[in-house]
């Protein structure tokens, strides 16, 4: 499964030189399985591909968040190591030499992705591993593997139901951690899972309708899966035509892919949108423009830092030098006192049964007679 | 017979890119960088890069917040003082070391990614640093080092001395975990080579190629970070970042190099003429011993321009000359394996070789095992040629089930040329059905045993700490002229745990259900059902005539 998001950061300003960052976004995906124990397997790049249109359109990797479900490109039964090709032509290296993948292997799960989404994560989790958006950013989440009528699969043991989705996205929007959201599925029964949504300024594209099945692309005999899913293939010869001063609007985007090409029936929902899907740009999304304005003032730049003044006082006390440590003392690790173990107060267990053997005894014994035992 | 080639190219540099890996004159950078290619003798080559950045500061120092970084990478700059660091190892390996075929490497590592860190004496709370360090460090690698927790982490209590400067060794400041499950890919080498001073636009990195380096035998990755002398009176320390990348190729390689301070090739001849001949020759011929083995090295030299020659490239050529003649006898070697059947209980089996003639020595083996496998130390055995061999010192600690895992050092000798077994019965845990990775079938991974050891050396080292020392020769610090110090990494395991069928609570539930359905429901039935008679309805035409026969007062139809 993949699951992308752009977000649109507000403007930041450099002193000296005016840059206006209009609309960084951040690009949020997540590809699942190779081989799935269940179903024929789908080699699914469009994540590289859409890292290529991205990176082109503009958005950098710090912005993008990508969930990888499995090790294709590293994979023992990969012919061609750290490689992915969405063509079996083999002529563009989707992985590339500069992907950074932020969540990998067993971390890609339904409560990660959850968190991700609304932002409820540990304080110790990392820049790159967040998403870091505000009320201004515009986010693109593309989501691909096998789902169903209201499921999409993750790593073959759990599912994510549209309801979740739908309530994540509401939670966004509660929390101001979106302006504009392009939800893009591409799965089996895709159109379900954008039926409940019910947050504003969301809009939703699905690879196929509820009932009907999406299709995968071309298989390639080398490596004896299939490389990538009508849709997304069709999706992404569409996006090729796109550069970053583009004017097509979503309504180009919903005829991506007819049922004469991709089998199934691309579905879309435009109600939750404010503005009209004919005025909204794909670049919105997909793309990333930065305005420089370039200014012919003279700028006073502060004086270099200084270069840190050695420690002459110290020297005079460190006369005696340094030295390595022992790799492997023997005589001290033989002649090594055990660790003294912290004192802990007694367990639970150990108090109940005291008490209750000190109990038992004054029972038995009582106390009065207690001068005659001692 | 076989050929391989290495190809290198120079283009003019273009001025800015040239100047960014020199030294800075007054500044306190230094940035060196040094690629090592041994053929070995299975007919494979041995690539070692290595890049040191050495920086005179001090990032613990109070009050003097260190914010001015050249050639040292800011992001890990700002790792070492947040979480006060004394020294950090990392790496990330892909295959393991056959250490039989192809020796012993200069820098070990085990499959996976291993993590360890020495803290400084003034923190107060190791295991938080630790838990946030590893967090930090999984978003600068893209790598899942955040499933680094308490369940595998370790306190070794004699192994993992700190590899550079101090004399306080109190091991409570030592964590140590590996995850021998993570995969290296180009996600983990982009930020690694991030880290460099000049990316990979310059230098040795540009040949560093993710396509090639993955299509390798072995892949390793690391960056070591430890405070080292400055000069060689060693009255100050200096902070030294080490990123090494070892890679065993197979086949033929192609690269681009080009000029960087201080950068050089050194390749291993053994005895040049013997085994392969090497063009261009080179005037230049170091002896450096490293790992009680001395040999003979060609080195080139990349920030001179006589190395280039007229073309301005540098065009390495080996061609081997038909076998090789013998290769030297690695003298410490380890292995392990899971012994048993079934899915309650087994044995595990660490086999440590002594292939020294005459000498015994003792080596200091660490065994991490997860608590799901739960060990019977009443059952550890060490046999060394058939006889009992008691180990000098024990350190286990018992694991606590979900909290802790099984930490087992033992300081064991062992006799000259000779096999030592170390084995000890465990059973099979099983596991609560949340905790099962999504493939359970696949099995769960128990890191590699770690086997440190002071090898006794065939040839006297050299204990004087030199500036003009190769990389190679200089990460293990020596300090007595007759031994080396090596550390061994065995096999990580995979074991089997029981695994329930995890469609088994949908079929309950659905056999449960009919059963009590088509039970009860037939139970309920019997019971409250009544019966009563009930005349049949009569069609139309004879309800008529029945009509007209009361009438009449006529016996009625049925």
């Amino acid at each position: 499964m993949e699951l992308r998001e752009f977000i649109n950061f507000p403007g930041l300003t450099f002193p000296g030189l005016k840059i206006t960052l209009l609309k960084p976004d951040i690009f949020f995906k997540q590809w699942y399985s190779w081989y799935s124990k269940i179903h024929s397997s789908h080699l699914e790049s469009p994540l590289e591909v859409f890292h290529n249109h991205v990176y082109r359109l503009g958005i950098p990797d710090s912005h993008i968040v990508l969930m990888l479900a499995d090790d294709m490109a590293c994979n023992y039964r990969n012919p061609k190591p750290a490689t992915v090709f969405s063509h079996k032509n083999m002529e563009l290296n989707v992985y590339g030499d500069d992907v950074e993948v932020d969540y990998r292997g067993y971390e890609v799960t339904v409560e990660n992705f959850l968190r991700v989404l609304t932002g409820r994560l540990p304080p110790s989790t990392p820049r790159s591993k967040r998403l870091l958006s505000d009320d201004r950013s515009n986010i693109l989440i593309y989501l691909t593997g096998h789902g169903g009528n209201g499921f999409l699969k993750f790593q073959d043991s759990e599912e994510i139901s549209n309801m979740e989705l739908a309530d994540a996205f509401e939670q966004m929007w509660q929390k101001r951690r979106y302006n504009e959201l392009l939800f893009i599925i591409d799965t089996c029964q895709g159109a379900s899972m954008y039926e409940r949504f019910y947050s504003p300024n969301l809009m939703a594209l699905a690879s196929s309708q509820v009932g009907e099945d999406s299709l995968s692309h071309q298989p390639d005999l080398g490596i004896g899966v299939h490389l990538m899913d009508k849709y997304t293939f069709y999706l992404l010869e569409f996006l090729e035509e796109v550069h970053p001063a583009s004017q097509a609007n979503m309504n180009d985007l919903f005829k991506v892919c007819p049922q004469s090409q991709c089998v199934s029936t691309p579905g879309h929902r435009t109600d939750l949108f404010q503005r009209d899907p004919g005025s909204v740009l794909i670049t919105d999304f997909f793309g990333s423009v930065r305005k420089v304005e370039i200014t012919k003032d003279t700028i006073n730049l502060t004086s270099p830092v200084e270069p840190p003044i050695k420690r002459s006082g110290s020297s005079d006390i460190q006369i005696e030098s340094l030295t390595y440590v022992d790799q492997l003392p023997v005589a001290e690790i033989i002649h090594q006192k055990p660790k003294q173990k912290d004192w802990h107060p007694p367990d639970g267990f150990i108090l109940g049964l005291w008490t209750l053997i000190l109990l038992v005894f004054f029972q038995t014994y009582g106390i009065k007679h207690l001068k005659h035992i001692f | 017979f076989r050929l391989s080639s290495l190809i290198g190219h120079i283009s003019t540099c273009p001025s800015l890119i040239g100047q960014c890996c020199q030294r800075h004159p007054g500044s306190v950078d230094e940035f060196q960088e040094e690629l090592v290619i041994r053929p070995l003798h299975s007919g494979d080559i041995y690539a070692s890069f290595q890049f040191r950045t050495l920086w005179d500061t001090d990032f613990l120092q109070e009050g003097q917040k260190v914010s001015h970084y050249r050639l040292f990478p800011k992001s890990l700059g700002q790792v070492l003082s947040k979480f006060s660091v004394r020294e950090l190892h990392i790496s990330f390996t892909q295959g393991f070391w056959r250490t039989m075929q192809w020796g012993q490497p200069f820098i070990p590592s085990p499959p996976g990614a291993e993590l360890w860190v020495w803290f400084h004496d003034t923190v107060s709370d190791v295991d938080g640093n630790w838990k946030e360090l590893t967090n930090v460090l999984s978003g600068i690698f893209c790598a899942s080092l955040n499933f680094i927790d308490l369940t595998n982490t370790v306190q070794p209590s004699a192994s993992f001395k700190p590899l550079g400067l101090g004399n306080a060794t109190d091991h409570r400041f030592l964590r140590y975990a590996t995850l021998p499950r993570e995969i290296v890919c180009t996600e983990n080498l982009t930020p690694w080579k991030k880290l460099l001073p000049c990316g990979s636009k310059a230098g040795l990195a540009v040949l560093l190629k993710s396509e090639k380096l993955f299509h390798s035998s072995f892949h390793s990755q690391a960056v070591h970070i430890r405070p080292v002398c400055q000069d060689e009176q060693c009255t100050s320390k200096a902070w030294e970042l080490r990123q090494t990348l070892n890679v065993v190729f197979d086949l033929y390689t192609a690269g681009q190099g080009k000029k960087a301070f201080r950068s050089s090739i050194y390749l291993n001849c053994g005895k040049t003429g013997e085994l392969f001949e090497l063009s261009p020759a080179t005037p230049l011929l170091s002896q450096a011993v490293v790992l009680g083995d001395r040999r003979t090295y060609s080195v080139f030299d990349l920030t001179r321009a006589e190395t280039f020659g007229q073309l301005r490239s540098l065009n390495l050529l080996l061609r081997w000359k038909g076998d090789g003649g013998e290769m030297l006898r690695p003298l410490l070697h380890a292995e392990r394996y899971v012994a048993g059947f079934g899915l309650q209980t087994g044995e595990i089996h660490t086999v440590i070789y002594n292939n020294h003639p005459y000498r015994a020595f003792p080596v200091l083996l660490m065994d991490s095992v997860p608590w799901y496998l739960q060990l019977y130390i009443h059952t550890l055995t060490v046999t060394s040629k058939s006889r009992d061999n008691k180990p000098s010192y024990i350190h286990y600690q018992p694991a606590k089930d979900r909290h802790r895992p099984h930490l087992l050092e033992m300081l064991i000798q062992l006799p000259p040329h000779s096999m030592t077994e170390v084995t000890v019965q465990f059973e099979r845990a099983l596991l609560k059905w949340t905790e099962y990775t999504p493939d359970p079938n696949h099995g769960f991974y128990v890191g590699s045993s770690v086997v440190s050891a002071l090898v006794p050396s065939m040839v006297a080292m050299s204990t004087n700490f030199t500036q003009d020392q190769p990389l190679f020769s200089s990460f293990v610090p020596v300090k007595e002229e007759s031994s080396y110090f090596v550390r061994v990494y065995t096999e990580p395991l995979l074991v089997n745990l029981p695994t329930p069928d995890f469609s088994m609570p949908y079929n309950v539930i659905c056999l449960t259900c009919t059963v009590v359905a088509v039970g009860y429901g037939s139970f309920y039935n019997l019971l409250t059902r009544t019966f009563q008679v009930d005349e049949p309805s009569l069609p139309l035409a004879k309800r008529l005539a029945n009509l007209i026969r009361r009438i009449r007062g006529v016996p009625l139809l049925t």
